[in-house]
């Protein structure tokens, strides 16, 4: 009997869109139900698919199926291995291990462009539109139709994007281009891309993260319109509330593991929140006695556009501060803009009492700011010069005589915090871009110790780093508060933050969602404040 | 001993120009009996101090990841000016070239603040101050030469030290201060910090503003100083001087293995560079190979040093290739 069923399901899936929509009525029933759960009905099936980068297991034999027009939401802290999962399904990645199924047919994906001929599309946070080419122009990049070999078809191209766009209740004309169109239109463009090529998966990497409100609704009603055409969506979001809006299932991963998978309506954000964070603390945090001296650094109503709004907190002498927040809550723009080097719209920072006036980096790092950026090869250090003259770089007027920089004292001054920091170098004329990671933030952070520093901003202080390179960071940190200098740190790690803070602020979209004493805080606590909406 | 390891080591960067500049005197010497004279050696520097002394500034140009298309330009305003100060106004020859070195620096900084705080990319900032000198220098000059110029100021270009020409000499003392102003200096030392990695020298506090603009003022300065040693030459200043200089003086220090996207270079590179096409040409002429040929063989050798440059970047950037990929990974996950 169960035999047959498939049988007639698989036969009947692959004939018509209508024979389809009729056995998903009949999937109401619960019997068939379950046969289409456990068989042919999955599209994309993965299971045990591993993942090995350098010290880091990204994917441990996680498994996800993915049923033809269903909407399934993936969630998990940064790490858990979304968007490694995704690169595989995508062909960014191979993977080392597992089985990948597609339409019950074992398939080996090889490339990007295989899984696009599959029916794959991903869209991006980051589109990948050209701004100056039209709407149709966009979504026939590079499959042009073309009349005598190069000339393009440009009628033609047209009339086929005026199809999709209006299957999608989109009233715009094919020949718009794609710089005068809002995110929100963007977006929809990239999906009638997908469209286009006859996709049956489309990936959403947080379709939400830019929209206003009433657009987020134009692409629920988009979403919706997919699925009833069959397409099935992987939808990746940190905002938790959302999915009992769009999504029918979801599967939460942590720590490159499978968790669990959940009908959307038999489960609760509580729930989920539990199972993305279910981790224990590691004991990789030194401990530390804290000692507050007073206020050293007050901020007062500090805005910046809409990426930061109306801020205001202060920070102890001897206390690390800890910044949780998601992705994208305006925690980086905010130290950004403290530092002076964005400019803020409003506001006052205020500095052992006295307010002081910030324009440009120049002027915090004279006031005794340092801000350690989350990308210390963009923003934090000159790759190709050497650890010596990464470390002066912020205060070479200690090293002059006259117009002439001491070599002596230079050197001496580097050894020194090479020493001081153990920092694994074989001299201190080594380029830095030769260092490891953990030895490049070490060199960050002396650039910065050479100054006398009050204030000290750790944006993403270990990203990147090894486990034993974090533990010694941590310690640092530590030493660093002990002797007085009032620590901030940025960090979307929530053990990191647990660990290191004294107290702790979490940010979301550009606001204060809450303060939390270090000993009331937790890791459910912080993430419901970074996901209130 | 310290010392030695640190000419050794100096030295030992610059293997690959030096060595390509002795081969090619060996080659010349063994091509043409003409080639290792006092006289004809004496006749290279000479000929080579004008792009060399250009290439010294240009130098600190391109550590800082830009470029100047204008010294060709900047060279010939300048020595119009001075010519015309001393000719029709009468000016003192020293208070000239002052004025014609300053105005070298002023179209220097003009460069340095179009591309600092409008800003413009150095590449049409400079190219239309090529357009506008060249065009002042017409204007200024109604298009015909100033002649004229006074025996002292002659000197500059034309002038003898023993069997030294003076241009040599100037050679000599500008890539000094050079050295100086590159190795020993904040000047040196933000160019390379900031041709390197822009952003972590404006977060570290340098005011990247006021010191490209510096870099532009000093490029200026020794254009304009070459400008001055032509005219001093030529016993002419005209408003065609200098065309096309500044390919030859961007060829020199490329040859020199100062990388073009910024952050590497050395000084002694742009002069050595500087030699190696001024053996070329020299020797080029005494083989009678036209002159049509000769640019040939300049392009060619040209293409050669870029490629260099371009595939020592990509075997360096090869091994942390795998690494910052991975990092991309861990971010974006």
């Amino acid at each position: 009997m169960y035999g047959y069923l498939c049988f007639v399901v698989s036969i009947l899936s692959f004939k018509s869109e209508n024979s389809l929509f009729y056995l998903e009525r009949l999937g109401e029933f619960e019997a068939i139900k379950g046969v289409f759960t456990m068989n042919t009905n999955s599209i994309l099936e993965l299971s045990a698919i591993t993942k090995k980068f350098p010290g880091v297991m990204a994917l441990d034999q996680v498994d996800f199926k993915l049923k033809k027009g269903e909407v399934h939401a993936l969630v998990g802290e940064n790490g858990a291995g979304k968007s490694t999962l995704i690169k595989i399904i995508s062909g960014v990645h191979k993977k080392d291990g597992g089985l990948i199924k597609f339409k019950g047919k074992e398939v080996e994906i090889k490339g990007p462009k295989h899984s696009r001929d599959l029916g794959i599309s991903v869209i991006y946070q980051e589109f990948n539109l050209v701004p100056y080419l039209s709407i149709a122009e966009n979504i026939f990049l590079g499959r042009e139709n073309t009349k005598a070999g190069t000339i393009i078809n440009q009628d033609s191209i047209n009339q086929q994007t005026k199809k999709i766009l209006t299957d999608l209740g989109i009233k715009l004309d094919p020949t718009t281009r794609i710089a005068d169109l809002g995110v929100a239109m963007q977006q929809m463009v990239e999906i009638a891309k997908a469209l286009s090529m006859d996709s049956e998966i489309i990936i959403m990497d947080e379709p939400t993260a830019a929209l206003g409100e009433s657009e987020i609704e134009e692409l629920f009603k988009t979403i919706n319109n997919l699925k009833a055409k069959g397409i099935s969506i992987i939808y990746i979001s940190h905002r938790l509330k959302e999915l009992w809006q769009v999504a029918d299932r979801v599967t939460v991963f942590r720590d490159g593991q499978y968790i669990n998978t959940h009908l959307i309506e038999e489960t609760e954000k509580e729930l989920l929140i539990k199972e993305m964070v279910g981790r224990e603390l590691k004991e990789q945090f030194p401990t530390k006695s804290s000692n507050l001296q007073g206020e050293i650094l007050k901020v007062e109503h500090i805005s910046r556009g809409n990426q930061v709004k109306d801020i205001s907190f202060s920070l102890q002498k001897g206390e690390i501060l800890g910044f949780a927040g998601l992705v994208g809550s305006g925690r980086t723009e905010l130290m950004r803009t403290i530092f002076g080097a964005d400019k803020k719209s409003a506001g006052k920072i205020i500095i052992a009492g006295q307010e002081v006036k910030i324009n440009t980096p120049r002027d915090a790092i004279e006031n005794g700011i340092a801000f350690i950026t989350e990308d210390r090869k963009k923003q934090g250090l000159v790759l190709v010069r050497s650890v010596k003259e990464n470390i002066s770089l912020t205060d070479i007027n200690q090293i002059m005589n006259g117009l002439v920089i001491e070599a002596d004292q230079e050197a001496d001054l580097a050894d020194e915090f090479i020493e001081k920091l153990n920092i694994k170098t074989p001299d201190r004329e080594q380029e830095v871009r030769f260092l490891s990671g953990g030895n490049q933030q070490k060199v960050v952070l002396a650039k910065w110790l050479i100054r006398e520093t009050k204030i000290l901003i750790f944006d993403e202080p270990t990203r990147g780093i090894d486990v034993g390179a974090k533990k010694e960071f941590y310690s640092l940190m530590n030493e660093l508060a002990a002797s007085g200098v009032g620590i901030i740190m940025v960090s979307s790690e929530l053990p990191e933050i647990l660990g290191m803070s004294d107290r702790i602020i979490v940010m979301n979209q550009g606001k204060i969602a809450g303060e939390l004493d270090i000993d009331a805080a937790d890791q459910e606590k912080i993430l419901s404040l970074a996901t209130k909406e | 001993m310290a010392i030695i390891n640190k000419l050794k080591n100096s030295l030992g960067k610059e293997l690959g120009a030096l060595t390509g500049l002795i081969l090619l005197g060996i080659i010349m010497t063994v091509a043409s009996p003409h080639f290792l004279t006092l006289t004809n050696l004496m006749n290279i520097l000479r000929q080579s101090s004008l792009i060399a002394i250009a290439a010294a500034g240009m130098t600190f140009v391109i550590i800082t990841g830009g470029i100047d298309l204008s010294v060709g330009s900047v060279l010939s305003l300048s020595s119009c000016l001075t010519a015309g100060m001393m000719v029709s106004h009468g000016w003192n020859v020293w208070l000239a070239v002052i004025f014609g070195l300053l105005a070298g620096g002023v179209l220097g900084i003009i460069n340095g603040v179009l591309i600092t705080r409008i800003p413009l990319p150095p590449f049409i900032s400079t190219l239309g101050m090529m357009g506008v000198a060249r065009g002042f220098a017409f204007v200024y000059t109604d298009g015909a030469p100033i002649y004229g110029l006074p025996e002292s100021f002659k000197y500059l270009g034309a002038g003898m030290i023993g069997p030294v020409p003076f241009p040599a000499i100037l050679m000599v003392i500008t890539y000094l201060i050079c050295y100086f102003l590159l190795n020993k200096t904040k000047i040196g030392r933000y160019a390379y910090a900031l041709g390197g990695n822009e952003e972590a020298a404006i977060l570290s506090g340098i005011n990247t503003k006021y010191y490209k603009t510096i870099v532009y003022a000093l490029t200026g300065f020794f254009a304009a100083l070459a400008g001055l040693i032509l005219a001093g030459r030529l016993d002419a200043a005209t408003s065609v001087a200098g065309d096309g200089f500044e390919l030859d003086v961007i060829a020199a220090v490329v040859i020199g293995g100062t990388s073009l996207s910024g952050g590497r270079g050395r000084i002694v590179g742009s002069l050595i560079g500087a030699l190696i096409m001024g053996v070329v040409r020299n020797g080029l002429n005494l083989l009678l190979v036209s002159s049509h040929w000769q640019r040939v063989i300049l392009g060619l050798i040209i293409l050669l040093a870029v490629t260099v440059d371009v595939v020592r970047k990509q075997s360096s950037e090869d091994q942390e290739g795998t690494l910052s990929s991975f990092f991309a990974n861990l971010k974006s996950n």
